[in-house]
């Protein structure tokens, strides 16, 4: 495996964690506001068809990514009115959503399926794609795998390093505190989960108008990719940076099964590529059961010095969800 | 009281108008002619004897589903891992079946065994989710989510390797059975008699479980106010556990059904979807489980006759699961308006 193999390996994968950091990034900002937005399955697929009959019809890919993401406002759009303002389960509207938006553009899609359409060009950044390795691996890309990069840094700045960052986090945890300091919790919630749509709503052009090139129905593979980033937010702990290396671990597990199937042929490589699973939900075992009420029972029994080891330990790990996902705020 | 229902009612029926009419809609702006368009799929649910046969056949494993997380939404509990539950029976049972089928014990013992591995298969599955979210905090839907990919990965990892077909292994999954390990079926079609009583019997107990017994009535405790449950004496996590392993049981016997007597192999993606169109099933019918049957029955049938469309007018299936997916939708959003107004008045 020569260095040039390897660069332009990982440069792919790069470029194939683009959409699905646009839909983790997107899911995380509405989670982080108490909202889960279980729909991002038939999100991606909608998006990806929606996006590319605008652009085919339009001849501009740029109005391809805007109606992608306005498509994606408008999923979310349901998901808030039915949550928020009709009280119904969050996860209930979701999952219909998922199932129903595929649905949908498998039906709405038949005349756009293999149809020539227009395709983000690359584009190298001129100076830094001249920097040894790393301009090879990151900068001789295109602009919705830079705008990937970017929203990683943007999104974790504006969580965790922001006032109304600090609301944002505030609602999804204590919407009440954050209510009687003044936030209006149920607009901020439409909000953000609106802007968490539009962002997952990148996901679907990011696919038919750049990595797939096109929409081809059933046949284009990308049903399941939601469920996956729903996945990695989890796996992530609702922060942008952990998220992201859920995805880029994803991409390339991806990638290494095409590689290793070559060399490997007895590993099939879905088995590969479904590898982080096991360790997601190991992820979210080890840091939820500190939380478990049976530990503190086990723990108490123990000997004062080994209960501190553990308890530290445990604590170390401990990321549990925003206390208020998918409970619905009233205000009296 | 009784003016309520009426109300509700009212609602309820309007909804699924409204969601008939934006399908009708869809077909309009896709241009087919939307009364022939419906014909069609009614004709190609129940048009023939064959049709009504194909319908039955993948009836069964929708009501078995339904009927699965019917008693998990009962105690609360969100059971998204019911395709990966499902993907486990069908494993057990392919592996009973292989590890029996050239030891000397008469086919029909070994189809009964088989049968037994997969609803263990099933039940064991959902017990990890509900253990994983009783004893370690993880949310049943991410562990669920998580769970059918595992289960996924694992039907491929069998079908292209320890078991893949003489020769090379291919996604038309593993060597069929032998004939004689076949679930007996009616001639000339896959519809067995077997697996028909046996679906029947599952849903008709599970609506005797959630209506007429004290088990029904402290498992629907659990999931209406745990807390309070757990005040008045119900162990909780036992229940909740015990919904996961009763459902997965469920799950898992329709598993072991598409094995013995469909596709009489195990294939990846074996579990078809079933398991999600279960959860819409019970959704629409508002866990009332009287309603599961017919309910089931009318979306196979549209799933089945919307083969049509493509035939006839060039669109894509999918459109039954467009209108699945609006009625239960519209359902839903109807009962929030109905709840706004009644509060209002």
């Amino acid at each position: 495996m020569d260095t040039t193999f390897l660069l332009t390996g990982l440069a792919s994968v790069l470029a194939a964690a683009g959409p699905i950091l646009f839909a983790v990034i997107g899911e995380t900002i509405t989670e982080r506001a108490g909202i889960i937005n279980l729909s991002m399955n038939g999100m991606i697929l909608i998006t990806a068809m929606g996006g590319f009959a605008v652009a085919y019809q339009s001849h501009s890919i740029l109005l391809g990514f805007l109606a992608g993401a306005i498509i994606g406002a408008l999923v979310a759009l349901i998901v808030a009115f039915s949550s928020i303002t009709l009280k119904q389960s969050q996860v209930a509207v979701g999952f219909v959503l998922a199932l129903a938006c595929r649905d949908l553009s498998y039906f709405l899609g038949v005349p756009y399926m293999n149809q020539p359409g227009p395709r983000l060009p690359a584009w190298s950044i001129p100076g830094l794609k001249d920097i040894p390795i790393l301009g090879q691996l990151l900068f001789r890309q295109d602009l919705m795998t830079y705008l990937s990069y970017l929203i990683i840094f943007l999104a974790w700045l504006y969580i965790f390093r922001t006032r109304p960052g600090l609301t944002l986090r505030g609602i999804g945890e204590r919407p009440a505190a954050a209510f009687v300091r003044g936030a209006n919790v149920t607009r901020l919630r439409y909000i953000y989960t609106i802007v968490g749509g539009a962002i997952a709503g990148l996901a679907g052009p990011a696919y038919s108008l750049n990595i797939k090139g096109g929409w081809m129905g059933i046949q284009s593979g990308l049903d399941g990719i939601g469920w996956i980033a729903l996945a990695i937010t989890i796996f992530g702990g609702w922060n942008p940076l952990r998220a992201a290396f859920g995805a880029y671990l994803f991409a390339f597990l991806q990638w290494l099964g095409l590689v290793l199937q070559s060399r490997l042929p007895n590993i099939p490589s879905q088995v590969l590529q479904v590898a982080p699973f096991p360790l997601m939900i190991l992820t979210l075992l080890l840091v939820n059961i500190g939380n478990a009420e049976w530990i503190d029972r086990t723990l108490a029994a123990l000997p004062e010095r080994t209960r501190r080891l553990i308890a530290r330990i445990l604590r170390s790990m401990r990321a549990s969800q925003p206390a208020s996902l998918g409970v619905p705020f009233e205000n009296e | 009281m009784k003016k309520n229902i009426w109300v509700n009612t009212a609602f309820q029926v309007g909804a699924l108008i409204t969601a008939f009419l934006l399908s009708t809609l869809l077909l309009v702006a896709a241009g087919a002619p939307p009364f022939k368009a419906y014909a069609a799929i009614f004709k190609g649910a129940l048009g023939s004897i064959g049709n009504v046969e194909n319908l039955l056949i993948s009836w069964l494993p929708l009501l078995l589903t339904t009927a699965g997380v019917l008693i998990t939404f009962s105690a609360g509990l969100w059971n998204i891992g019911v395709e990966g539950q499902m993907t486990l029976g069908a494993i057990f049972t392919t592996g009973a079946l292989r590890l029996l089928q050239n030891t000397s014990l008469p086919p029909g013992t070994i189809i009964v065994l088989g049968i037994l591995a997969g609803i263990i298969g099933g039940a064991l599955w959902a017990g990890l989710a509900g253990v994983l979210k009783t004893f370690g905090g993880v949310n049943e839907i991410f562990g669920g989510l998580g769970l059918n990919f595992v289960a996924t990965a694992l039907t491929i990892y069998l079908v292209f390797g320890p078991w893949k077909r003489p020769g090379v292994g291919s996604m038309s999954g593993t060597q069929p059975f032998d004939q004689s390990l076949w679930l007996p079926s009616l001639p000339n079609t896959e519809l067995s008699p077997w697996a028909l009583g046996l679906s029947i019997l599952v849903i008709v107990v599970v609506y005797f479980l959630l209506r007429g017994t004290y088990f029904g009535l402290r498992l629907k405790a659990v999931g209406k106010n745990p807390k309070a449950a757990y005040l008045m004496g119900v162990p909780t996590w036992q229940y909740s556990v015990f919904a996961f392993l009763l459902c997965g049981a469920f799950v898992g016997l329709a598993g072991a059904i598409q094995v013995t007597s469909v596709y009489h192999r195990l294939l990846p993606n074996i579990s078809g979807g079933y398991g999600f169109l279960g959860l819409l099933v019970a959704m629409l019918i508002n866990y009332q489980a009287i309603w599961a049957a017919p309910v089931a029955f009318f979306f196979i049938g549209l799933t089945t006759g919307s083969v049509q469309l493509q035939v006839l007018y060039k669109l894509d299936s999918s459109f039954a699961g467009v209108l699945e997916g609006f009625l239960v939708l519209m359902v839903l959003m109807g009962e929030g308006v109905r709840q706004r107004l009644v509060k209002k008045t």
